[in-house]
């Protein structure tokens, strides 16, 4: 059983003891643990269930490679699934659950499926649960999801903050172990801008652990001087708890730093998402030591033999009191001399290897360790815990040669560089045979944007695995014990058969094992990818950072064909897990996007606004009183501007100035009409179209002077339309002499509209807005009631209407200024929904809804809006295509329900028969549709098959299921048909 | 994430501040078109698998549109240049022939 | 071929499954083939399932440049539905839609095509209007659609938040037949059955040339020498350019990167398939348990399968502020593909200038689901020179100014 050690512990700091609690159980552990070598300190060796045979796991390595030891953390909206506690930091109060069974960790019904092993090897959903074809909705796939998962689900919303911020520099070096601060150092003494990240809490990396000299001095030392030097250059910033995510394109490194997760509750941000900037990143990621591939290799109790010295060097944690360790390389014999100086049993190393003459492996012998040579586990006994390893000849087929009696094994297959960073765009890996591993290849890097290398590795990452062979890429002399070559083994014993392959693993968590993938290459699935899909080989939450080089290495053989042809899978960020909280930041709730406020916003909060949101705007739908519906809201602020006044704000609207001596050359290019021949002083409807023909946006044009126009365009095209006219200007017609500015937001807009506008306007007075004065589609400028406005009478209602524009630090005023003075008159505002329903009873087209990208002008009746003379103009060759000019086009009409129902949104016109394709026909649809309040019952506007030759003909409309809705086909006018309201 | 620099303000900045604008250098076809120059004009797009010329606009910097000589597989930016042109200029053709001599540009 | 079922996994798992075979040949290239696709995705090999299954023709070779089903079949979200707005568009994705719903017992491999139901989230009242529209369309199409309460979408994903404050939830367009399938599965099905007709599929082979004789195609170059057929179908998504461009024509496609990305695997959570395209975030659940999540595309030519990286800030922050409770949830891995985007946003299934060779391509974003019906069509097209499935996704309608325009239902705002 694991347990505390009652010295050492480089990390922990004994005086302070932090409480924490595992399944409910209190715990305790130490400052500076982590929650794994807390758990381990207090005896806890089995931490969970594997994700396919809910077998019984245990901790297996010390760092982000860990695929067994996932808790979930915390509680109600802190709690966190799949919490990796190789890597995250012990507090004060922490609360740890284990995962993946029912009911409780020790007796798990999910066990089952490892009795029935057998029946359920790779991929044997896909040949199963086929039949009958509900049944996997109903059946199989209910149980399988289940089943599956790891972590519970969160039930409330996260209540922490997240940050995101920013760095730039020429260097950013990842990875604080001595490579990474050696190369840190070299950058910045050469005066480069360096960040140097560490994922950690800690520098150094292994080597304090592993021990050594570096530049003369013991590697402790030199890491502490190096620290301080870098410390005291400007140009160096130096960060721990940062992880480097993912290396994007043209240097862009994204970056998770752990600020608050020791701290729930505090007022501090949770996680700190980084974008880096770097010129060059040079990746100094260390490597990750490579499981055995044994049978009952998943046992808690059987680990990585880096972290079990890990375990005991900083933390004090024994992992076990016998430890077995099983290696084929001179590095695990490390770990025994680690476990002996601590006092504790190293009862044998099994190694593979014929023969040990390295100088690790004679200074353990010497100390009176069994080294067995050429020998192999043939399978490790116990359940939820090592209880002893059964000995066998390597080269053999398992045979048990003698069990040894230990609570702990350590492995260790071989290293593997962590080339996440130098593959995530695109760098090469070579082969190394005689490490056995892949590491990057300098001939081809990934390339930055001037084509040039973008990361450069070094150290481990490099494949430097030695401290000497480390440092001595970085130009310092060191030395570390020599090692003698290891040798690749792959499966445990050699000819391990199919009993054993059935249970040795090579992905913990996901349960793929040797005969999966053995499985995989018989059936075809020859490319890797191929395997790691139907095996799921590399897929869980570690990513394979333990399994992958073992599991294709597999496949290499199973195969016939060397490593290096069976290639890898390709490196995906993040490196490791990042919260989606974390890649939110700020942008949630009511910052979730920007938010677009006119200069009257205040008052239509403060007046109840039920709001639509337009594109980042939000706009007031209507201004329901006490007691009243939307509809109700809606249906009065329509009757009382149509009998009094009502105001809008109009701010949202889009104003683009366009000024200079090719402006109205310009504007009839950009209108299908002719906007240089408006008089100065006059107001002209205009109609904009895409390339392709299709109708884009509309508005109200003014002449403001000789040499500018002022456009109006939709509220949610304003940025399009005015991006659209630099496009053109700068892109096509260069030589044009024309400025454009898009003021939307220097100007309120608000629109007075109704019978009493006109005695609302005197009221406030300074400007004469009589009929002669200021006639309908012009507009004036002056003093309204001392506010310098721009007051254009143009109508969107049909009623007596005014526009006036303000500059926006005066809206808000002029606002609450015709709201108090025309109180008596019965002045109201009105939302968009009123806005809607008045302009469909007047006949008039909203973009958005009569078009929909597919409709030219010709579909809406709006001829008279396209010029005839003009030669060219923006969509006017497409329009001659034949699918525009053919008299099969749906025109827009009226639409009036014989019953007087408002037919629903979006509804069809069915027409006789069925197409090719089975489709019933159709003849038309409704492009808006309300009911009326003016009127008195539901109108309609509509695309329809010839309709304006078939006025007065009934066609039926498609309502709720298969009801249908008989409607008229008329002039899509319904009020005021001369005119006469608005001319007045 | 691109880094692009801005011929016009001289700004290097980042991908999210540029609005991509496709192909770079057609040429408008209008009212007097044949059906297959129209058609061209509108949707035949050069989508090679190497360099490109593309337009961008500098969006939320100096607003101004410009060129980019730019690399579809490996993203390298050969460079950026003005809008206001018919064809790729000179120097930088001559960029990217140094650096992919195999290149031709495409008609 | 030794028939997938409970009791095969049963017998075999008494010999440690020693006894199963290849799941398709590795067959050496033949000099000639009467029909060659380019192309072993999805839709390639579907492609020739269905020219083999429905028109009888089996003398067919599949050339894949890489390993089958590793583009974008195999790097999708696996969403299927056919809640398509346009007539032409809803009838070959319901077709796929139909097909998918026996796609296991057709081709005695389960794809797990999980019929969970799908939701389309309409957030502003244009949006509403839209996916309104949406379901009288599918009313008379004979797809089966239907618009729900906001109540009626917390009810079946009780994880979503329906009354955030900037875009409260107006109701959605829901589609009960909507859901997921295992997106390698249904590769890996269509390449076992073609290969048990007969068919060769030959991997890792690239076409770097396409041979004409005159205005008739030949044949194809490749890695693997030349190879003769009556009949080339180009069926290669993002490199349809390419290939295209081998064959002396330009087609009306652009390709960008498109990415996607997982959580880490949690119980089940949310059992529906969710769709907020006015913040512009999708999500549904995979039976390992991850949620899967899709991004936009770059508005930029790319062919690296490595899209921007501020999508998956902008997607991510619609889906947080859509489902609150994932945001302790970590990005396991993110990944992009390269999708084939037309002038209209819809697919071109369709005849070529050179005679002898179809193309299909352009799904963009929406491939995966549609694979079954394109490769129905696309058969019915290559065997019969017609198709009323693909009819109206031919290369001329670009001249004509005839869009399949499906961005009409959630287009532009007013």
């Amino acid at each position: 059983m694991s347990t505390r050690l009652s010295k050492g512990g480089r990390l922990i700091d004994r005086a302070k003891r932090l409480n924490f609690t595992f399944n409910g159980k209190p715990m305790q552990g130490f400052a500076g643990d982590t929650l794994a070598s807390a758990l381990l300190g207090a005896g806890q060796v089995m931490l969970g269930r594997s994700f396919k045979y809910h077998r019984p796991r245990g901790i297996v390595a010390s760092g982000v490679e860990e695929p067994n030891a996932l808790v979930g953390l915390g509680r109600n909206a802190r709690f966190e699934p799949d919490q990796r506690t190789t890597t995250t930091e012990l507090f004060e109060g922490a609360e740890t659950r284990s995962q993946n069974h029912w009911p409780n960790l020790d007796y798990d019904i999910g066990e089952i499926n490892d009795a029935f092993y057998k029946f359920l090897p790779a991929g044997f959903y896909y040949k199963t649960f086929m039949a009958p074809q509900a049944a996997w909705k109903h059946l199989f796939e209910p149980i399988i999801r289940k089943s599956a998962g790891l972590g519970g689900v969160p039930k409330e919303a996260d209540p922490d903050r997240y940050e995101q911020a920013y760095a730039y520099c020429d260097v950013l070096v990842v990875g604080g172990g001595v490579a990474g601060l050696a190369a840190a150092l070299r950058e910045g003494r050469a005066g480069k801008r360096v960040w140097l990240i560490e994922q950690t809490a800690h520098w150094g990396g292994r080597t304090p652990v592993d021990g050594g000299q570096i530049d003369g001095f013991e590697a402790c030392d030199w890491i502490k001087t190096t620290l301080q030097e870098l410390e005291g250059m400007a140009n160096v910033t130096l960060r721990t708890r940062l992880m480097a995510a993912g290396q994007h394109d043209h240097g862009y490194v994204i970056g998770l730093e752990s600020v608050g997760d020791t701290r729930p509750g505090a007022d501090i941000p949770r996680h700190r998402l980084w974008r880096i900037r770097a010129g060059r990143t040079i990746t100094a990621t260390g490597a990750i030591e490579r499981p055995l591939a044994f049978a009952a290799n998943d046992v808690p109790g059987v680990m990585l033999a880096s972290a079990v010295r890990d375990y005991v060097v900083n933390w004090a944690v024994s992992p076990g009191d016998r430890t077995v360790i099983v290696t084929n390389n001179d590095d695990a014999y490390r770990t025994a001399l680690v476990l002996l100086d601590a006092g504790l049993t190293v009862p044998a190393i099994i190694d593979a290897r014929e023969a040990t003459h390295g100088a690790l492996p004679q200074e353990v012998k010497a100390r009176g360790v069994r080294v067995l040579e050429g020998r192999g586990v043939a399978r490790v006994l116990g359940r939820k815990q090592v209880k002893g390893v059964e000995i066998c000849a390597q080269a053999g087929e398992g045979g048990a040669i003698e069990t040894i009696e230990c609570d702990c094994v350590a492995m260790s297959g071989g290293w593997s560089p962590v080339v996440h960073l130098w593959s995530h765009c695109g760098g090469k890996l070579i082969w190394d045979a005689g490490q056995a591993m892949f590491r990057p290849d300098p001939e081809r890097p990934p390339l930055g944007a001037d084509g040039t290398a973008m990361v450069q590795a070094v150290g481990a990452a490099n494949g430097d695995l030695t401290l000497a062979a480390t440092m001595g890429g970085a130009g310092l002399g060191a030395c570390s014990s020599d090692e003698a070559p290891m040798t690749p083994v792959w499966q445990m014993p050699a000819s391990a058969p199919v009993a054993l392959r059935f249970k040795s693993f090579l992905d913990f968590q996901n349960d793929v094992k040797v005969s999966d993938v053995q499985l995989a290459a018989r059936e075809g699935f020859e490319s890797v990818e191929h395997t790691k899909r139907y095996t799921t080989l590399g897929m869980a939450t570690d990513q394979g950072k333990l399994s992958n080089i073992n599991g294709l290495a597999v496949l290499s053989d199973a195969l016939g064909q060397p490593i290096p042809a069976t290639g890898t899978t390709t490196f995906r960020p993040p490196y490791t897990p990042i919260s989606f909280g974390a890649i939110t930041g700020e942008a949630k709730g009511a910052l979730f996007q920007p938010l677009r406020r006119t200069p009257i916003q205040s008052w239509h909060e403060a007046h109840h606004a039920h709001w639509e949101p337009v594109g980042q705007w939000r706009r007031p739908y209507c201004y329901p009183k006490s007691g009243e519906t939307h509809r109700e809201a809606v249906n009065r602020e329509i009757t009382n501007t149509r009998a009094n006044v009502g105001l809008l704000d109009a701010s949202t609207l889009g104003k683009i100035v366009v000024k200079g001596p090719d402006a109205g050359r310009f504007l009839d290019m950009l209108y299908t009409n002719m906007m240089s021949t408006l008089p100065v002083g006059k107001c002209r409807y205009g109609l904009m179209c895409n390339e392709n023909g299709f109708l884009m946006d509309d508005g109200v044009v003014a002449r403001l002077s000789d040499d500018s126009w002022l456009c109006h365009t939709t509220s949610g095209g304003a940025d399009h339309i005015h991006g659209w006219m630099e496009d053109w200007l700068q892109c096509e017609w260069w030589d044009w002499k024309v400025y454009t500015a898009n003021l939307t937001e220097q100007f309120a807009q608000i629109a007075v509209v109704g019978p009493k506008a006109r005695e609302l306007l005197n009221r406030l007075g300074g400007i004469d807005v009589s009929r002669e004065a200021l006639p309908f589609m012009q507009w004036i400028e002056g003093r309204l009631g001392g506010f310098d406005a721009r007051i254009f009478r143009i109508s969107f209602s049909g009623e007596l209407s005014y526009e006036i524009a303000v500059p926006a630090s005066q809206g808000l005023a002029l606002w609450e200024k015709l709201v108090t003075e025309g109180k008596d008159l019965g002045v109201m505002p009105y939302g968009t929904e009123a806005l809607h329903v008045m302009r469909a009873e007047k006949g008039f087209i909203m973009i958005g809804d009569e078009t929909d990208g597919t409709v030219i002008p010709q579909d809406l009746g709006l001829t008279w809006a396209i010029s005839k003379k003009k030669t060219d103009f923006l969509g006017k060759r497409a329009q001659q295509r034949p699918h525009m000019t053919d008299p099969n086009r749906w025109k827009l009409v009226g639409l009036e329900t014989l019953d007087g129902s408002v037919i629903p949104d979006g509804s069809y016109a069915p027409a006789e028969g069925h197409n090719a394709n089975g489709q019933r026909n159709t003849q038309g649809r409704v492009t808006s549709t309300y009911y009326s309040p003016t009127i008195g019952k539901g109108i309609a506007m509509g695309l329809v098959l010839n309709g304006p030759d078939r006025m007065g003909e009934v066609i039926e409309f498609t309502g709720e299921g298969e009801a249908r809705i008989k409607a008229r086909i008329t002039d899509p006018v319904f009020y005021d048909k001369d005119g006469e309201k608005q001319n007045v | 994430m691109l880094t692009l620099t801005c011929p016009c303000c001289g700004i290097t900045a980042e991908e999210t501040e540029f609005a991509p604008g496709g192909e770079a250098h057609l040429k408008r076809f209008g009212p007097d078109s044949s059906d297959a120059d129209f058609e061209g004009y509108l949707f035949a797009r050069k989508n090679p698998k190497g360099v490109h010329f593309e337009r961008w606009r500098h969006a939320y910097g100096c607003g101004k549109w410009f060129m980019a000589a730019r690399c579809t597989a490996t993203l390298e930016v050969f460079g950026t240049y003005a809008a206001q042109t018919t064809k790729p200029p000179a120097d930088i053709v001559k960029k990217i022939k140094a650096k992919r001599p195999e290149w031709e540009p495409q008609a | 071929m030794k028939r997938y079922s409970m009791f095969a996994v049963a017998r075999e798992a008494m010999r440690y499954h020693a006894g199963w075979e290849r799941a398709w040949r590795s067959p050496e290239p033949k000099k000639r083939y009467k029909v060659i696709v380019v192309g072993a995705g999805g839709h390639g090999l579907a492609t020739a399932y269905y020219l083999g299954k429905v028109h009888g023709i089996t003398d067919v070779a599949v050339i894949e440049k890489g390993w089958l089903g590793g583009g974008n079949t195999g790097r999708n979200t696996t969403i299927i539905r056919s809640n398509y707005l346009q007539d032409a568009s809803a009838a070959i994705f319901d077709k796929a839609l139909q097909l998918y719903e026996g796609l296991s017992r057709d081709l005695n491999y389960n794809v797990m095509f999980s019929p969970r139901g799908l939701l389309m989230l309409a957030q502003s009242e244009h949006e509403r209007r839209g996916y309104q529209r949406t379901v009288h369309a599918n009313g008379l199409q004979g797809v089966s659609t239907q618009w729900i309460t906001p109540e009626r979408v917390k009810e079946l994903v009780p994880i979503l938040n329906i009354d955030g404050p900037r875009y409260p939830v107006l109701g959605a367009l829901y589609q009960e037949r909507g859901g997921t399938a295992r997106h390698d599965a249904v590769a890996w099905g269509y390449a076992r059955a073609c290969s048990n007709m007969g068919m060769d599929i030959i991997q890792q082979t690239e076409v770097t040339g396409i041979r004409r004789q005159g205005d008739k195609v030949a044949g194809v170059t490749t890695t693997r020498g030349e190879i003769d057929c009556e009949q080339l179908a180009i069926v290669v998504a993002g490199h349809s350019s390419v290939l295209a461009e081998m064959a002396g024509f330009r087609l009306p496609i652009e390709s960008v990167a498109l990415q996607a990305w997982v959580s880490e695997p949690i119980k089940p959570a949310i059992d529906v398939v969710v769709m907020a395209n006015l913040v512009h975030g999708y999500l549904s659940q995979s039976d390992k348990g991850e949620l899967v999540i899709g991004g936009g595309t770059d508005g930029f030519n790319n062919y690296t399968q490595r899209g921007s990286w501020h999508h998956v800030e902008e997607t991510t922050r619609a889906l947080v502020e859509t489902f609150p409770i994932i945001s302790r949830l970590k990005m396991l891995r993110q990944w992009g593909g390269i999708v084939d985007m037309t002038g209209d946003r819809s697919p071109i299934l369709s005849k070529t200038p050179v005679e002898g060779i179809f193309v299909n391509c352009g799904w963009g974003t929406g491939g995966f689901k549609s694979i079954p019906g394109s490769g129905f069509a696309m058969a019915e097209l290559i065997a019969c020179g017609y198709s009323p499935l693909a009819a109206e996704f031919n290369l001329n309608r670009f001249k004509e100014g005839r869009f399949i325009d499906e961005s009409v239902a959630a287009g532009v705002a007013h």
